[in-house]
């Protein structure tokens, strides 16, 4: 009969409570939070008291996403420019002189060696080049990065595999966000989330950043220092390069570098002594300052390029040898630039371009309203339904309530256990939940109500009631969670919110509207000894 | 106290006989939105085409509309959306993609900011590049064709052949007839919107599978009932619940559309939309098609599924 044994009663309430417990935190603001737990007395052990909040996401606490993405073509370009200067070692060392000298291919490069003596001694070196990908000490994965191609006339081609790019990539993608969590730290901004997202991305989340264009700019500049010598118009191994300030007219830079910005161990703003202007100090790692000494000792009197990404920052004349592993970079920088330029060579270089393909900055204070129109849609909901339940049907409407009520907090309870984020479409899914909650109680209600009309005793009733609109509200909650399943699996940030709490609701509907509600009747029955149903 | 009576215990009302109404509106209605997808199609937000979108708030709660679109639709970076919104003061503008790849998007939010930046707040930047455009477009795309597959299977597991097909046409209409709301109102088309039409498929399947748990459990009870009166009495009996169910719902989506704040409004007035339609093809749609379809073509009726809790 209709019955609930006390151990079933206090099972209930004890998972109710738990879960309401772990709501607690989430109903607080963060003052009051913080403020709560310091006036606990010291003896209460502190896993005990729950002190997780809900997440919000950035579109309610404010702040700014920003989806990176590695520049795949750039990043081949540098690949294959490494590659060249490997190439020509291998040319050089084994005295072989191509016709035409090393040309650069968007995928790798190519030599012609028509001499076949030539080429047999040099073709084992350049395979060498080759690296295994994957895991090299298990001898998995396979394949190399590099394929070495040969025509009878003697074009020899070195392409990256499309497995080399995977894993370059992915190596990019790894390196770029530690490049870019050492960029972002100096900030000082807080928090701050960085994430690889797919195979070439990398999601940078910043709450309570109102204005990304410091951040853009410090993510968006590859950071590539190089320290190289100018060249004679008209030279072989030259790059044109853009001077800085000469209106896009661009110098012969040559190839070869002397020191770059992974030889510096630090670097720092400062003010020229002489000209008052911001300048960057910095200093060579022994490698560095060794190169850096030798190069500067042999070429007195020529003008030293100083390279950030591909632009010539400045170029002054070598006036003596730098042997002491320190320097500074002029190049009329503000005092923000020198700064940021400092920021940039600590935190080393970016593997490649990163380009944004993806930005949302919500400012705080629109978060803070979506937040507050969000509370109150909540609570005009709760009351309007809740009005309605018991208008329609009476104290079992109430018990109904009860349970929208422990429903709407084990949401919260679970999205802190889950650590979950609460995102605005979440909220609307809150919402919608309170709406949809109460159907489960509905189904029962109704069927209670058509059992007793077919003759039923009360207690029967309710039994049969329980029982048979089990089966339709299993029905009606998996249909709604069929499109909140697909909807988490697809949809990305706020969206996912939705989706989640969604889900999270059609969980504990069957917990509240069922379970709880079932108690509630059945100890009402039991006290009160009904003849009629209240509805 | 005296209590609301949703739906009176006994009515008889035959709804069958609205067939006549039903189905040529819901088929007008579908044509209809078929047509202006072709013609006018959707107004896609940046999620879906790319562009920048800002929500400005004057400082001094005075916007300057005219000022601003002439201002902005001088930087040259295509046609400018300026509209007034939400409170006083408050303005949104919308630029399309800009050529230039990915990186050209930037140029779009800079100057904006550079120009406007003294007198306005930003409360909101959003920036989508081509690429990720390109592939929300795409998930939006899986997502909706998913969710139909996965109602399919749900309802092949679930439900006899001629019930399943019922409820399928019922969950496309509605599909349809929700992007024909898009379509018509011009609302801004974008991943929100597929999370609407995803919730609304659950919910079209919910209303039509309380309707059908009914009809097959009355199809075992009177097993030489007609067609036309077993749904009729389905109908009757569920009315309550699906009047409560409709109306709870539509009250929580009402509060969301008049407190929840413009972010969310649009979301709500879609799905309070989704509410109504579903209801309505639930009872006149999905229910009279088994008519046509013939409900006692199969003799063997499947078992349902779910598990009754055994009695204490």
């Amino acid at each position: 009969m209709l019955r609930f044994s006390k151990s079933k009663i206090i099972a209930t309430m004890a998972v109710i409570l738990i879960g309401l417990l772990l709501a607690v935190p989430s109903l607080m603001g963060r003052e009051e939070r913080e403020a709560f737990q310091r006036s606990l007395p010291s003896w209460v052990p502190s896993w005990l008291i729950p002190s997780r909040a809900v997440v919000l996401g950035l579109d309610l606490q404010g702040g700014s996403h920003v989806l990176l993405e590695v520049d795949i073509p750039d990043l081949l370009r540098t690949q294959s420019t490494t590659l060249r200067d490997d190439v020509r070692r291998v040319l050089r060392e084994a005295r072989v002189n191509p016709q035409g000298g090393i040309q650069l291919n968007p995928r790798g490069v190519q030599i012609r060696v028509p001499d076949a003596g030539d080429r047999d001694k040099i073709l084992p070196r350049l395979r060498e080049l080759s690296q295994p990908i994957g895991n090299a000490v298990l001898g998995q994965g396979g394949g190399r990065d590099l394929d070495v191609a040969v025509t009878p006339d003697g074009l020899i081609t070195l392409t990256y595999t499309d497995a080399g790019i995977n894993e370059k990539v992915r190596r990019a993608v790894d390196q770029s966000i530690e490049v870019i969590r050492r960029r972002i730290d100096v900030t000082g901004t807080t928090e701050p989330s960085i994430q690889r997202q797919g195979a070439d991305r990398v999601l940078v989340q910043v709450p309570g950043l109102q204005d990304p264009q410091r951040l853009k700019e410090l993510l968006g500049r590859t950071a590539k220092l190089e320290f190289r010598l100018l060249g004679q118009q008209g030279a072989t191994d030259v790059d044109m390069l853009p001077m800085r300030d000469a209106g896009g007219q661009k110098s012969p830079v040559e190839r070869r570098v002397i020191a770059e910005g992974a030889d510096l161990v630090d670097a720092q703003p400062a003010f020229d002594s002489r000209t008052n202007e911001p300048i960057v100090n910095f200093r060579f790692n022994i490698r560095g300052a060794q190169r850096f000494g030798q190069a500067t000792s042999e070429n007195i009197g020529r003008p030293l390029a100083i390279v950030l990404d591909n632009e010539v920052i400045s170029a002054p004349t070598i006036q003596s040898a730098i042997t002491g592993g320190s320097g500074q970079i002029s190049g009329r920088f503000t005092v923000q630039q020198a700064q940021d330029l400092a920021v940039l060579l600590r935190a080393g270089a970016l593997p490649a371009k990163l380009t944004i393909v993806e930005e949302r900055t919500v400012g705080p204070g629109l978060g803070q309203d979506s937040i507050e129109a969000g509370k109150k849609a909540t609570y005009v909901a709760a009351v309007l339904v809740m009005i309605f339940m018991i208008v329609t049907y009476g104290l079992f409407g109430l018990f109904a309530n009860v349970a929208l009520l422990v429903h709407v907090g084990l949401i919260f309870g679970l999205m802190s256990v889950l650590e979950a984020t609460l995102t605005l479409p979440g909220i609307a899914g809150i919402v919608l939940t309170i709406g949809t909650a109460v159907d489960s109680n509905v189904l029962i209600y109704e069927r209670i109500r058509e059992e007793a009309h077919a003759g039923r005793s009360i207690p029967s009733a309710i039994q049969a009631g329980f029982e048979r609109a089990f089966a339709t509200i299993v029905d009606s909650n998996s249909t709604m969670a069929i499109a909140a399943v697909i909807l988490f699996f697809l949809g990305s940030g706020p969206v996912r919110g939705f989706a989640v709490v969604f889900i999270l609701g059609i969980l504990t509907t069957v917990i509240t509207a069922v379970t709880l509600t079932r108690m509630m009747i059945a100890l009402w029955y039991h006290w009160m000894r009904p003849k009629t149903l209240p509805f | 106290m005296r209590l609301i009576r949703i739906w009176p215990e006994s009515a008889h009302f035959d709804f069958m006989r609205f067939r006549r109404f039903s189905f040529p509106l819901s088929a007008a209605l579908s044509v209809l939105t078929v047509l202006l997808l072709l013609t006018h199609g959707l107004n896609f937000g940046i999620d879906f085409k790319g562009g920048t979108l800002m929500e400005l708030q004057a400082k001094s709660g005075q916007a300057d509309v005219a000022k601003i679109r002439q201002t902005a639709e001088g930087f040259g970076f295509g046609e400018v959306e300026v509209q007034e919104f939400g409170t006083a003061g408050g303005l949104s503008l919308r630029f399309p993609i800009q050529a230039g790849g990915e990186a050209a998007q930037s140029a779009v939010v800079q100057k904006v900011r550079d120009t406007f930046g003294n007198d306005y707040e930003f409360r909101r930047v959003e920036t989508v590049g081509p690429r990720v455009s390109g592939e929300l477009v795409q998930s939006g795309t899986i997502g909706i064709i998913l969710s139909v597959i996965a109602v399919l299977f749900y309802l092949w597991f679930r439900f006899e052949r001629e019930l399943a097909i019922g409820a399928i046409v019922g969950t496309l209409h509605d599909i349809v007839l929700t992007v024909g709301f898009f379509v018509i109102t011009r609302h801004e088309f974008n991943m929100t919107s597929i999370a609407a039409i995803l919730t609304i498929v659950g919910y079209s399947l919910n209303e039509t599978v309380v309707v059908f748990d009914r009809t097959r459990e009355l199809m075992r009870r009177y097993k030489t009932m007609p067609v036309t009166e077993l749904l009729n009495l389905s109908i009757n009996t569920t009315m309550s619940r699906t009047v409560m169910t409709a109306t709870t719902t539509a009250l929580s989506l009402l509060a969301l559309v008049l407190f929840g704040g413009r972010a969310i409004e649009g979301f709500a007035q879609v799905m309070l939309y989704g509410v109504v339609v579903c209801t309505y093809s639930a009872i006149f749609i999905s229910s009279p098609m088994l008519i046509y379809i013939g409900l006692r073509s199969t003799e063997t009726v499947k078992a349902p599924e779910g598990k009754v809790a055994p009695a204490e």
